[in-house]
């Protein structure tokens, strides 16, 4: 591989954590959901790219799929959910965003070092695809952690679910029916999800997770 | 001769103390006992001056004192030069201080008699070449200070700080004893060159660098060791704190070189990862803490804590790129640290004596008293707004030159092979570019509410200049540290003797450079000059005035402040140290401090004040020490009831004790 | 004669970052104007406010102090000596190397220094006020800076600024992501240090909401003067940096024939025109900021630069 496609394919695995970062700096729902879109657009194109180099014609299809269910479909609905619920003015993470950055710093920089050391004889560009992709993946879990809305904590699980695709892609892509197998699955969660979410607003009338501790601590 | 010279400054300096004795309650006595530090300081200069530049072999002698099969080793080389130029250097600034200063001490007697025996320990201690004189004349220094810090001991805070200090020393000094224990081996040599000859197995070294980070790292101020330190320098009078922060601490460093460079072989690559850590902590926290502080002289001596952790920075990075074998790349970074350690005593001497000036002139060192003394001790004002320039390591004067280097070898270390240090390095990287900005904050507000402004009290009103001595001493300090930032290039080709002693090579030769450019590496990867920078700055400056001057106006009209249009005559109305700090302790110490702030709104219509208390928390205080003192206090109520037993049942303790002692030797193999 | 020469091209450099510094902020606020369907003053309206100013008498305080009446000039020849430093139309001028991007980051940390001292001096709360935030933004962009300064040294193997630009103009670099994140963070700290939207908005006179011109609300006539001219120069110093950073197309090299010297002028009029359009686009896009929201900015913008310095420290096996 030339080094300008390496250039490229590096770049935007680099900005899909960059945007990761930037989905940990929002304390706003809408905006949230706006950078989610933006996650899966650049994941999209990531995946394109890595089909145009290696000239595998199924990784188009991932590609397309990220880019029409994750980042337009998905967005698009969990912005009307949130305007139904209407929790769009709520701001709240449970810890502040100075130490979550900081703790973000760690796990790449902890990603990183794995990765790198794990796989000394690899492919430079599998390498680097694999750190980012499981930087990618722990900034989700972190972003689930320190949210306490439902529907927050559902943009980390798709972030997270990006990193994976991130990483399946740079493994030389997957078989197509693996692809399209995930894809529907985190479509039924996806949907799950959403009842899940009006099923605790209409108990509780709140989104806030912390609604389901208080409510089993009663019964327990 | 150097070594003649240097050896017959410390009789000098006891004979000295002996005559404090006799003139310690004359009026003028002061003058004397001084005025001889002054000159046997000179003296110790000229003789680390001519060590250094003469490039002299290290000269060696053995004086029969101290243990009869030992004797005393004296041995003086560029490093021991290096610090010795430091020690006297601070020592002849604050007996130079001293000799005004002293004037307004109200117990001489507990100062004078003291003075001259802490310069000599601190003398010897660089001159020592075996384990014995070392930790004798380290004793010697250490009690002498302790004395110093206990002169005005009617005050409640001093004795505290006193008994924490002793407590600490006492730690510090029993690490180091045990570190030259482990390093003598059993055969127990412990002259210096015995130890070099045959350094210590692989674990046991690693052991010593433990032990010395913990001994030297508790005198110099590393955090966690650091809580006497702020306690300890403020209590004593002024020109001693200069002492105490601007020589002490580096005597402290110097011990950690010299056993970690010279006496315990080759380092371990794990080494410099626990250094860097512990440094970058202590830059950070050093710095956070003293912008907290609103007493002048504690808020100096927390930031002596940061300066320290600069130095430990520069040392850790020298430590890895020794272990690596990258001797070029450590010599950088040892040269940053030494330079930083002479930067270090020559600001924080004067920035000292400032707090000391004006502690006589006010009566006051709580900042929130002061403001406004840049009117009526301009001269003083003027010398502690260069300290503050130098030591927020701003160009062109020094403190800039030190760190830039620092910065530069932080830069040479992606070369690393560790991956542990690959992650440490740049974090430590930028702990040090924070607890620089931050150090700038902290001295715009030092110098800010102290200098500037409105004064606070009446006495603030009243304060006067201080004598010509002080002033001297302080213009003096004022001046090296513009010498050193324009002129780096000596001063790192002095260094380089001690620096390839240590790491086996050494930087560049600056003064080939031209115009006083220094080149770490190579020229085009990055260069300073500090020369040119200044002059630029200064023509630049004058220039603008001049010609504003000439061709646009030069006309002046006072009138009352602006301020928006409702200025308020009260000086209550001006920011406080506490306000200035404010919004950094927002940002920092919430985490850092716990800080917590709350507001008392009275309800309407009530007349009662509103009240805003902020609560702070010295979390490695309560995290660290308050559970080993609470330890400490039950395990002495425990054994509280040993104080009344029967003389039949002490001696009954002693048999016991002495049988089993019999049967351990009888049963050991 | 080439040494003369040089003299001369750096000495040019000097005039030319003075003389376009003003006619770069009334750009600026010209197209702001326009943005919001004003028609705004005209371009050369810095200019004579500057002559206006010098002109006038300068009312000082009661209790003003010597310091007071230097500072303008210490932070006036500390940025301009700064700026005269960042390669602007071309790299490897005669003094390029006296101070590299770090001692340039300290000069203008220098006349910050100054300028927050001066904020102090008369003892009013709003030069409390503005002092005690400014020394808290800069606490935090400064690192921030350094780390950005980290990320560019680690990549050209310099902090020499003029070797950086140089080596980015070769295009050996390619697109690394460290060059992006060192890119976003760079144009943050930018936002703060020039005190623009939204950090500070350097129009305002609502006095809870500003900084910068809070700390200088006690000065008047010439020193005024000064002090508005080094703000001009410090926004022309960041885009400057960036344009060499980023964008170092047609930058002259050191022995260059006056051609090339005119091209690289000419470009580097445009990109700082395209890089004052951008600002007064951002600037009218968005709101200001809470105070307290700054550090969070900022504290990202170091994120950045830590982060991309990692990156480099971490790959450079590759």
């Amino acid at each position: 591989m030339d080094k300008f496609s390496f250039d490229v394919a590096h770049m935007l695995a680099g900005s899909l954590v960059l945007v990761s970062f930037v989905q940990l700096y929002q304390d706003r729902i809408y905006a949230l959901l706006n950078v989610f879109a933006l996650h899966a657009f650049v994941l999209a194109l990531s995946v394109a790219w890595q089909a145009y180099v290696h000239d595998a014609p199924h990784l188009y299809v991932t590609a397309l799929i990220a880019l029409g269910f994750k980042a337009v479909v998905i967005p698009v609905v969990l912005h009307r959910i949130v305007q139904r619920l209407g929790i769009h003015r709520e701001i709240e993470t449970v810890v502040g965003i100075g130490p979550t950055m900081l703790a973000g710093m760690g796990l790449v920089a902890l990603s990183m070092v794995v990765m790198l050391r794990a796989t000394p004889e690899a492919d430079p560009l599998a390498r680097e695809d694999l750190a980012f992709a499981l930087s990618v993946v722990l900034l989700g879990l972190l972003l689930m952690v320190t949210r306490r809305n439902a529907v927050s904590q559902v943009v980390g699980f798709m972030s997270l679910e990006n990193g994976l695709m991130l990483a399946a892609a740079g493994a030389k892509g997957m078989p197509l029916v693996v692809e399209i197998s995930v894809a529907f699955s985190i479509l039924i969660a996806f949907i799950v999800i959403g009842i899940f979410l009006f099923r605790i607003r209409e108990r509780f009338d709140t989104v806030d997770v912390r609604a389901l501790d208080r409510f089993r601590g009663e019964r327990g | 001769m150097p070594l003649t010279i240097a050896l017959l400054c410390v009789p000098a300096l006891l004979g000295t103390s002996l005559l404090a004795l006799v003139v310690r309650r004359s009026p003028q006595g002061y003058r004397a006992v001084y005025g001889i530090s002054l000159a046997v300081s000179l003296l110790g200069l000229f003789a680390a001056l001519s060590q250094l530049l003469a490039g002299a072999e290290p000269s060696h002698t053995v004086l029969p004192l101290g243990l009869p099969w030992l004797g005393a080793h004296l041995r003086i080389d560029a490093l021991a030069a290096w610090f010795l130029l430091i020690a006297n250097l601070g020592g002849a600034a604050a007996s130079l201080f001293a000799l005004g200063y002293g004037a307004h001490e109200p117990a001489p007697q507990r100062v004078l008699p003291f003075y001259p025996a802490f310069l000599a320990g601190m003398t010897l201690v660089v001159l020592a070449d075996d384990a014995f004189t070392f930790l004798l004349s380290w004793e010697c220094m250490s009690l002498a200070s302790w004395a110093l810090v206990m002169a005005h001991h009617r005050e409640r805070d001093n004795r505290h700080a006193g008994y924490v200090y002793l407590v600490m020393a006492s730690f510090g000094t029993l690490t180091l004893l045990l570190a030259f224990g482990l390093l003598a081996g059993a055969q127990g040599g412990y002259a210096f060159e015995t130890i070099r000859a045959a350094p210590p197995a692989p674990l046991f070294a690693s052991l010593v660098l433990i032990l010395a980070l913990l001994g030297a790292g508790s005198k110099a101020g590393l955090v966690p060791l650091h809580v006497w330190l702020p306690l300890a320098h403020p209590a004593a009078p002024s020109h001693v704190s200069a002492l105490m922060s601007g020589v002490m601490t580096k005597v402290a460093i110097y011990g950690f070189v010299r056993i970690v460079f010279d006496l315990a072989g080759a380092p371990a690559w794990w080494w410099s990862m626990l250094v860097l850590a512990l440094a970058g902590v202590t830059t950070v926290m050093g710095v956070l803490y003293a912008l907290m502080q609103s007493d002048l002289k504690r808020l100096l001596a927390y930031s002596t804590v940061e300066n320290v952790g600069i130095v430990y920075l520069g040392l850790g990075l020298a430590l890895a790129f020794k272990a690596q074998g990258m001797a070029w790349a450590a010599a950088l970074a040892m040269t940053a640290a030494l330079l930083h350690g002479l930067n270090h005593c020559v600001f924080k001497s004067l920035l000292f004596f400032g707090a000391g000036a004006v502690l006589h002139a006010a009566g006051e060192r709580d900042m929130e008293r002061l403001g406004g003394l840049i009117h009526r001790m301009p001269q003083t004002a003027f010398a502690f707004l260069v300290g503050c320039v130098a030591i927020s390591a701003l160009p062109p004067l020094n403190g800039f030159v030190s760190e830039w280097l620092t910065f530069q070898a932080v830069l040479l270390s992606p070369e690393l092979q560790s991956w542990g240090l690959k992650l440490l390095v740049p974090g430590a990287g930028a702990l040090l570019a924070l607890s620089a900005a931050l150090a700038a904050a902290c001295f715009v507000r030092a110098f800010g509410v102290t200098f500037l402004g409105r004064a606070r009290s009446p006495a603030a009103e009243r304060a006067h200049e201080t004598d010509r001595f002080s002033r001297a001493a302080m213009f003096a300090c004022a001046a090296i540290c513009l010498v050193v930032g324009i002129l780096p290039g000596l001063f790192i080709d002095a260094l380089a003797p001690a620096v390839a002693q240590l790491v086996g090579d050494r930087m560049p030769v600056q003064t080939v450079a031209g115009w006083q450019t220094i080149v770490p590496i190579v020229e085009g990867r990055s260069s300073y000059n500090g020369l040119l920078v200044f002059v630029f700055m200064t023509a630049a400056a004058s220039l603008t005035a001049y010609a504003i001057h000439r061709v646009a106006s030069d006309r002046v009209r006072r009138g009352p402040a602006w301020d928006c249009g409702f200025p308020d005559p009260s000086p209550a109305t001006q920011y406080s140290a506490t306000s200035f700090a404010q919004p950094i302790r927002r940002v920092f110490g919430t985490v850092v401090f716990r800080a917590r702030e709350r507001v008392e709104m009275p309800p309407p219509g009530s007349p009662a004040p509103a009240r805003l208390s902020v609560s702070l928390q010295d979390l490695v205080w309560d995290g660290l020490y308050a559970p080993v003192a609470a330890g400490v206090g039950r395990a002495a109520d425990r054994l509280n009831h040993l104080q009344f037993l029967t003389i039949r049942r002490y001696l009954s303790l002693v048999f016991v004790a002495l049988v089993a002692l019999l049967l351990v030797l009888a049963i050991w193999p | 004669m080439a040494l003369i020469f040089d003299l001369a091209v750096q000495g040019v450099q000097m005039l030319l970052v003075l003389a376009l510094a003003p006619l770069l902020t009334g750009f600026v606020r010209k197209v702001k104007a326009r943005l919001t369907r004003r028609r705004g003053p005209s371009l050369i309206q810095p200019y004579r406010d500057l002559v206006r100013l010098l002109r006038k008498e300068v009312v000082l305080a009661e209790n003003a102090s010597w310091l007071f009446r230097v500072v303008p000039y210490v932070v006036f020849a500390a940025t301009w000596v700064a700026a005269a430093l960042v390669p602007t139309f071309a790299a490897g001028l005669i003094f390029s190397w006296s101070a590299d991007l770090i001692a340039i980051i300290a000069l203008l940390g220098s006349a910050r220094f100054a300028l927050a001292l001066a904020g102090l001096d008369v003892g009013t709360s709003f030069g409390g006020i503005g002092s005690s935030r400014e020394v808290m933004i800069a606490s935090l962009a400064e690192p921030a800076m350094l780390m950005i300064v980290f990320t560019l040294a680690l990549i050209a193997g310099s902090t020499q600024l003029s070797t950086i630009a140089t080596f980015m103009a070769t295009g050996d670099v390619g697109l690394r992501v460290s060059l992006g994140l060192a890119l976003i963070a760079l144009i943050m700290v930018a936002i703060a240090e020039n005190a623009r939207i939204p950090v500070d908005n350097p129009a305002t006179h609502l006095e809870l909401t500003m900084v910068h011109e809070a700390m200088v609300l006690e000065y008047s006539g010439r020193h005024l003067a000064l002090i508005e001219l080094s703000a001009s120069l410090k926004l022309l110093l960041y885009l400057s940096l960036i344009g060499c950073v980023f964008a170092p197309f047609a930058l002259a090299g050191p022995e260059a024939g006056l051609s090339a010297y005119a091209l690289g002028a000419a470009l580097y009029v445009l990109k700082l025109a395209a890089g004052g359009f951008l600002l007064a686009v951002f600037e009218t896009s968005i709101a200001k900021m809470r105070v307290f929201r700054v550090p969070e900015f900022l504290g990202a913008a170091l994120m950045l630069g830590l982060l991309g310095t990692l990156l480099l420290f971490v790959s450079r096996g590759l």
